[in-house]
């Protein structure tokens, strides 16, 4: 399973990438939501996939059952997509306003006023 | 007193709340951001003094026990972080009081001022790997909003540029903290120093290391990942190209030494060596850079690059005295950028442009200005004996100690064009006779002017004493270096010491 997902996660990085590279601004964003998801997946990998219960204490016991499945990536990923998912409004409103005041959605031609 | 540790944080979310629910009101939202600042100011300073007498504090957010929760650690060169953002803080709100138009005011430019502060702030108290995600993002979010607030064309340019750079940096630095997760299972940073130290670590270590140097690399603008950067911070006002110059990218340099201090130190000779490498290609391609430009504040942003070279450069070197010229150029840089940009600004003001072929004659009408912007500008390029002389003197001697000639010789040669680009500008703003055009730009009022000023001589002034009185400053930074260099009374201050 990890392998598997570790592909996956490869392949959605190598994608997120190469729509970065793109020269429109809308294949830009899809290419930084694939990055964010893909780390996303990689955090949730590294913590270990197991088949395990959930960390919950036992009642009349103080520590929980000794395999447990890790909650903290589970956390870290929730953060992490509320953040994105905030940045990406952003970034959306941002391209928009980007093409409305420039006028094309190609990359290298905004770059011209600049240098 | 340890309540002096969670200010930081929470004086300038109170202070953009508060601002919040007074937009509508020009001066009352004047009174409270200078307030905000001037008590971020006050806490600060004394928390230094607090820190420096106490030794390292620690605050578990919650009561969590140290590694489960997030603590907040204030050690010397958190600080002094926190301090210098203060120092630029109150300078860049008064200047922003007259420079930054009514329209960008209305539409909420103070309370997302310290918003930034806050995420500043909070990126130099944490103590926790991931807290330190959130608060680049806290402080990326409201960079983003500062930049494009007016909305013109420029601007929109710069910021996709800046907005995109940024995200692949966040994604980077999250996609390292993953695997280091996964390979240690903490998130605190006193707890990784620990077991990095005490366990073999896994191969796997070595791209997180790496992961983090490019995600950190990127945020501070060093050789191969600064592109951004030249592309972005002349696009804002002043003001804001003048928080951002003295505060973002030194957030980079900080998160640079904590982490190749504390945890990251495994392979060492390794990493100093392609750090020194990485050094001295910025700060040559930084000042090179700026040679070419004739831009006011495109060249100073080419010599942020070049001077966050000087600052990774004492890291490279990883001696006491090294690391103690990086913690003392920060401080010197950090004020004397700001104070270049924010000159910039009421040149602009007054002659209504960046380019310098169109400037000139600045001094003959505004001496007293020129003398403002001589003295961070040779400050800048190292002339004793004021601060930036001294900041260059202790890394060169550190570099002499060590033998490590070329990236002495690589310092000094780019001290010099630094002299260089300075004379440039020097000569083309305010030497040379102004261009035969019609200054249609209105004479600001004398009140007006006089707060454009204030700060910038209140910065001018700071620059001065720390050349002149030097001792002290160099004094705490060595403890500083010292702190760092010693990571075990970190370690025993967060985790306690049954470690």
């Amino acid at each position: 399973m990890e392998s598997l997902l570790a592909i996956l996660i490869g392949m959605m990085y190598a994608a997120g990438i190469y729509s970065i590279l793109r020269r429109s601004i809308v294949k830009l964003v899809i290419g930084l939501v694939l990055l964010s998801q893909a780390t996303n997946l990689l955090i949730f990998t590294s913590g270990g996939l197991t088949r395990a219960t959930a960390p919950i204490v036992p009642p009349g016991e103080s520590i929980p059952p000794v395999v447990h499945a890790d909650p903290l990536p589970q956390a870290l990923i929730l953060t992490a997509i509320v953040i994105s998912f905030a940045v990406l409004a952003f970034m959306l409103v941002l391209v928009h306003r980007a093409y409305q005041t420039v006028g094309t959605d190609d990359l290298d031609k905004m770059k011209g006023r600049n240098s | 007193m340890k309540m002096l540790l969670v200010l930081p944080v929470l004086i300038p979310f109170f202070t953009a709340i508060l601002l919040l629910f007074t937009l509508r009101w020009r001066y009352t939202q004047y009174f409270i951001s200078t307030l905000g600042s001037v008590s971020l100011l006050v806490s600060s300073i004394q928390l230094l003094l607090y820190v420096r007498h106490e030794g390292i504090q620690v605050i578990q957010i919650g009561n969590w026990v140290a590694p489960f929760g997030i603590s907040l650690v204030g050690d010397l060169l958190s600080v002094i972080m926190v301090l210098l953002t203060a120092i630029v803080g109150l300078a860049v709100n008064i200047y922003s009081i007259m420079a930054i138009d009514l329209k960008r005011q209305a539409y909420g430019y103070f309370p997302l001022f310290n918003l930034l502060l806050m995420g500043v702030c909070g990126a130099f108290m944490t103590g926790d790997i991931f807290n330190l995600y959130v608060w680049f993002e806290v402080m990326l979010m409201s960079s983003f909003v500062l930049m494009i607030l007016g909305g013109e064309r420029a601007q929109m340019e710069g910021a996709v540029n800046y907005v995109t750079i940024n995200l692949i940096a966040s994604a980077l630095f999250l996609t390292g903290l993953g695997i280091l997760y996964g390979q240690t299972g903490t998130l605190n940073m006193a707890d990784l120093a620990y077991k990095l130290r005490v366990d073999n670590q896994g191969e796997l270590i070595a791209s997180s290391a790496m992961l983090f140097l490019i995600a950190f690399g990127i945020k501070a603008a060093v050789f191969p990942l600064f592109f951004w950067l030249p592309a972005s911070y002349h696009t804002p006002p002043a003001a804001v190209s003048a928080l951002f110059a003295g505060l973002l990218t030194k957030v980079g340099v900080y998160a640079l030494l904590r982490s190749f201090t504390l945890f990251f130190v495994h392979d060492a000779e390794f990493m100093h060596m392609l750090i020194l490498i990485i050094a001295a290609l910025t700060m040559i391609t930084g000042v090179l850079g700026a040679a070419s430009q004739f831009e006011f504040r495109r060249i100073l942003s080419f010599h942020i690059i070049s001077q966050i070279g000087y600052m990774i450069m004492g890291l490279g070197i990883f001696t006491p005295l090294a690391i103690a010229g990086s913690v003392f150029y920060i401080i010197h840089h950090i004020i004397v950028k700001t104070n270049l940009f924010l000159v910039s600004g009421i040149v602009h003001r007054l002659k209504g442009s960046y380019d310098l072929k169109k400037l000139g004659g600045v001094y003959k009408s505004h001496p007293f200005l020129s003398l403002l912007f001589v003295i961070p500008a040779f400050s800048l390029a190292g002339i004793p004996p004021l601060s930036g002389f001294w900041a260059k003197f202790i890394l060169i001697k550190a570099g002499l100690d060590m033998q490590n000639y070329w990236i002495v010789v690589v310092a000094l040669i780019v001290s010099i064009l630094t002299l260089y680009s300075m004379t440039k500008i020097w000569n083309e703003v305010f030497w040379k006779k102004a261009p035969d055009s019609k200054n249609t730009i209105p004479v600001p009022r004398k009140r007006a002017l006089a707060i454009y000023i204030c700060p910038v001589c209140v910065l001018a002034l700071l620059t001065v004493i720390i050349g002149l009185a030097v001792e002290p400053v160099f004094v705490l930074a060595q403890q500083t270096a010292e702190q760092l260099l010693n990571p075990t009374q970190y370690i025993i201050a967060v985790l306690g010491a049954s470690q």
